[in-house]
């Protein structure tokens, strides 16, 4: 039997890439405190932290003297790397995903990479009352889009609440009223509340039918399926714990609502976004056990966002909510670390503590912190090289892993950029100059 | 009204006795593209089949002789992607029609219900069937009025797999030779497969569905909806007394009835994702479009899925403010589009060409010289256009080679058919003869029908 073992473990590490180990650095593990050491890379894994690491003879050496380590980010709440983020046209989209429109070539993904991120919760928008299924993905930019799929990772599905779903200020952008506005139910808070228990008692109901052809088929009898419902089978798996909501809101009122018909209903917000309200539900909040994702200083953007504060995310921790900060945003996305920062100046948080709310916290919202989350032994080998402390405004990313893999390197980055020009130009002058020779008589209609 | 058919049938068919009697074309270089070129051949066609092909064919006592001396016999093209044959695909007549041609009086073919009925109240859901017409059949459109039929022959073309395209589910395509009398003689196999297209309701407000995701979505579940119908179905036939029957859904009807089902695959990430969702949804899938094929090659030999190419290469928009140059992404795709036909064959990749709109010669070879600049052979560029199409909609059998049984379609050339200086001498469908004349390129350069490009997902977030 061991023989055999070894010998497999041999094969692998003769196919895999050389570890790497990454010397003198500062190394902020989140979870296990800050060492000046090494890490060493091994099969994508964190294979070891410590102050002094031999290096293994084929090992590549990354010298990080003077710079910081630190877990690769994750936002809970991205809508990068998608083709299409908002099926508008309905209250309830369940039956879409962002699985099936996950776009690798998005630029986005590697501006991202660039600010130190590795992993994104991809979100459907908040156009709806219940919006569509979202989708956990690694920055593995240049892979295809099944590849980007974090493994293992629980599904979700995005609600919302407040003045998105219900359509107030006129999100089409036509005239409410005009020819084709489609005008969508609900237009008050208390319809949202009403399309979310009117979903669940279908699903229930989807549910049963599938149950009572299971026993007509355990009793004998011929019977045929029930029709799968591409929009309730989300919900089921929502009442059944195999999909995680994540609920857009802001107002107190409105969270109030939510846990209460989530309890009524017998499921679990799995976290709360943006949730500029939670200061004054916080215990609420954690009472019911869901997380909050919620934004630096973002505020009076809108109406319903009047009454946050830069303290909410502090104030929530205090009161025992896990809590993250999220980009909604593919520039803010790019600095994550200064959203982080922030939470030390409003609400005094630890550095730990503020590294935790991009880091360790999101891992725990999306039930990937056994992998992901903090630099400890055993874990995907997702970091983020610094050139000074992350919490600084002032520091810039060097290098970014994914599963041992490098994906962003600053210097090869900036040693790129010229042939990119050069191509560039070269293909622009030989599209002119096809432009040139093409008669002008030969009608030839622009792609369409 | 009743002048110009009659005037069509004496230019075309009366030199040859209507087309009954055999035709030999005897001396002639023949390039089969199912077997090796033969360099002094016969064909001989009787009854609108090829009888006999090959370099000692005997020639009927009977039969009416061209000399090939000097000219080469191909097989008929095929344009594998397509509206022609069906008018009202046809760009609206300006002026005195295009090339000065006689204004035709078209008899109004009967529109698909999507384009005559009245604005629906926005769709709710996949229950409403949103932009969806599975049960038009292009076979049921197709007219011999067509104007751009003249136009197409003079370009080698005698056949195209004509499609309804507009809506999600946009009907069932056709097999159609491109010159005949009656829309049924045209018609070589009326069941093509289905012509699915990307198509959104627009922006917010338009109804279900309004984005990319929400038409995948949709698509996935019409296709559940049908394996379903057909169980419910045969469940009812199987137990008629005691169950209630099943509704009954021309949408899912016209889905059932299409042997294969095209998808629109633009970009790299199209190919992926669509393959996927053919292999969960165990669709006989056909991508077309493929400006990315040339970097997609390895998906579509891994899922052995066949593709339509689309000729019509992007181009930038000439009406784009030239200070904004596009991005390298773009630039790139552009530059390497016309390598995509050699990208597939070179990975064994079972592939044909489209026209994408295209229906002059001169337009017809411009883009295929881009290919040939990348890499494409003309023998590999004429497999494509007509013995793969066939294979890939199954009618290999009788269409898109020079072989004794098969439906007698034939370009005949002074030169190679691919050349700019080769003149097409005859076109043969089904046996009868044409000559085509080329148009003149029309004057003021108007655009040109509405080809079969896919439309480029809707990236709206909110």
């Amino acid at each position: 039997m061991k023989p055999v073992l070894l010998s497999c473990v041999f094969a692998a590490s003769v196919l895999a890439a050389p570890p790497i180990l990454i010397q003198n650095a500062t190394i902020l593990t989140v979870t296990k405190g800050t060492l000046n050491g090494s890490i060493l890379i091994r099969d994508g894994k964190i294979a070891e932290v410590a102050e002094k690491i031999t290096a293994p003879p084929d090992a590549r050496i990354v010298d990080a003297t003077g710079q910081f380590v630190m877990p690769g980010i994750i936002d809970c709440h991205s809508h990068i790397a998608a083709d299409s983020i908002n099926e508008g046209s309905v209250s309830v989209s369940a039956m879409v995903g962002i699985e099936d429109v996950l776009n690798p070539d998005d630029i986005a993904i590697y501006r991202a990479l660039a600010g130190g991120v590795t992993t994104a919760n991809i979100l459907h928008g908040s156009a709806n009352a219940i919006g569509g299924k979202c989708t956990v993905v690694k920055l593995r930019w240049g892979k295809d889009a099944h590849e980007m799929i974090f493994e293992g990772a629980m599904p979700g599905i995005k609600f919302a609440l407040g003045e998105n779903p219900k359509r107030a200020g006129n999100p089409s952008g036509q005239r409410v009223g005009a020819a084709n506005v489609n005008l969508r139910y609900p237009a008050t808070r208390m319809g949202v509340e009403d399309v979310i228990r009117e979903a669940f008692t279908e699903a229930k109901a989807y549910q049963q039918s599938w149950k009572d052809y299971n026993d007509k088929l355990a009793r004998g009898e011929q019977a045929i399926p029930p029709r799968r419902d591409l929009k309730l089978e989300p919900l089921a798996e929502v009442l059944e714990g195999k999909r995680f909501v994540h609920a857009h809101c802001y107002r107190a009122d409105e969270i109030l609502m939510l846990l209460r018909v989530a309890d009524e209903f017998g499921f679990k917000i799995r976290t709360l976004q943006h949730v500029l309200e939670g200061y004054k539900v916080a215990k609420e909040i954690a009472e019911h056990g869901a997380g909050a994702s919620t934004f630096s200083d973002w505020w009076s953007y809108k109406l319903e966002a009047f009454d946050a504060i830069p303290y909410n995310a502090a104030v929530m921790m205090r009161k025992g909510v896990l809590v993250s900060l999220n980009s909604d945003s593919d520039e803010l996305i790019r600095h994550l670390n200064d959203e982080a920062a922030k939470t030390m100046k409003y609400g005094g948080l630890s550095e730990t503590e503020a590294l935790s709310l991009i880091t360790i916290n999101p891992a725990k919202q999306l039930a990937i912190d056994n992998r992901v989350g903090s630099i400890e032994v055993g874990k995907d080998a997702d970091l983020a090289i610094f050139d000074k402390h992350p919490l600084s405004n002032f520091a810039k990313v060097e290098k970014v892993y994914i599963d041992g893999e490098l994906y962003f390197g600053r210097n090869s980055d900036l040693a790129e950029r010229p042939a990119h020009e050069t191509e560039k130009k070269k293909l622009l002058d030989k599209e002119k100059e096809q432009q040139r020779r093409t008669p002008a008589g030969a009608a030839r209609r622009p792609a369409a | 009204m009743k002048r110009l058919p009659v005037w069509l049938l004496l230019g075309s068919a009366l030199a040859f006795g209507d087309g009954a009697g055999p035709v030999a074309i005897r001396n002639a270089r023949v390039v089969p593209v199912s077997g090796p070129m033969i360099d002094r051949g016969t064909v001989v066609l009787r009854n609108g089949l090829i009888e006999a092909v090959g370099a000692d064919a005997a020639i009927p006592p009977d039969a009416w002789i061209i000399e090939g001396a000097g000219l080469t016999v191909y097989p008929g093209l095929i344009d594998a992607l397509s509206t022609f044959g069906i008018p009202e695909a046809a760009p609206p007549a300006n002026g005195a029609g295009r090339g000065g041609a006689a204004p035709q009086a078209t008899p109004p073919a009967p529109a698909t219900p999507a384009a005559t009925a009245p604005a629906n109240p926005p769709a709710r859901g996949p229950e409403d069937r949103p932009m969806t017409t599975s049960w038009v059949r292009a076979a049921d459109l197709v007219r011999p009025s067509d104007r751009r039929l003249n136009s197409v022959r003079a370009a080698g073309f005698t056949t195209a797999v004509t499609f309804p395209l507009r809506g999600i589910f946009a009907g069932q395509g056709a097999i159609v030779n491109l010159g005949g009398e009656t829309a049924g003689q045209m018609i070589v196999a009326d069941n093509a497969g289905q012509y699915v297209t990307f198509a959104t309701s627009g922006a917010f407000g338009g109804g279900f569905p309004n984005s990319l995701m929400g038409v995948v979505a949709y698509v996935r579940q019409v296709y559940l909806d049908a394996e379903h119908y057909q169980l419910a179905k045969q469940f009812y036939a199987a137990h008629s007394r005691g169950t209630p029957r099943p509704d009954y859904d021309r949408a899912l009807e016209g889905v059932l009835d299409s042997p294969r089902v095209l998808l629109p695959a633009r970009r790299r990430i199209d190919v992926d994702r669509l393959l996927r969702l053919a292999d969960e949804l165990r669709l006989k899938a056909v991508l077309y479009g493929l400006p990315e094929g040339y970097r997609s090659a390895d998906l579509l030999k891994k899922a052995d899925a066949a593709a339509l190419v689309n000729l019509r290469w992007p181009e930038r928009n000439r009406e784009a403010d030239p200070d904004e140059p596009d991005p390298l992404q773009v630039l790139r795709v552009r530059d390497q589009a016309p390598s995509t036909p050699a990208m597939l064959v070179r990975n064994g990749v079972k592939f044909a060409l489209y026209s994408g709109g295209i229906d002059r010669r001169a337009d017809l070879l411009r883009a295929l010289k881009r290919a040939f600049d990348a890499g494409l052979t003309p023998d590999e560029a004429l497999r494509a256009m007509t013995l793969s199409p066939a294979e890939i909609y199954g009618v290999a059998d009788r269409l898109g080679s020079i072989e004794k049984g098969k439906i007698a379609n034939l370009v005949v050339t002074k030169g190679d058919l691919f050349q700019d200086q080769t003149e097409v001498k005859y076109v043969f469908i089904d046996g009868i003869k044409f000559e085509p004349v080329e148009e003149p390129a029309p004057a003021g350069a108007t655009p040109e029908a509405g080809p079969p490009v896919p439309s480029s997902p809707q990236g709206g977030r909110e």
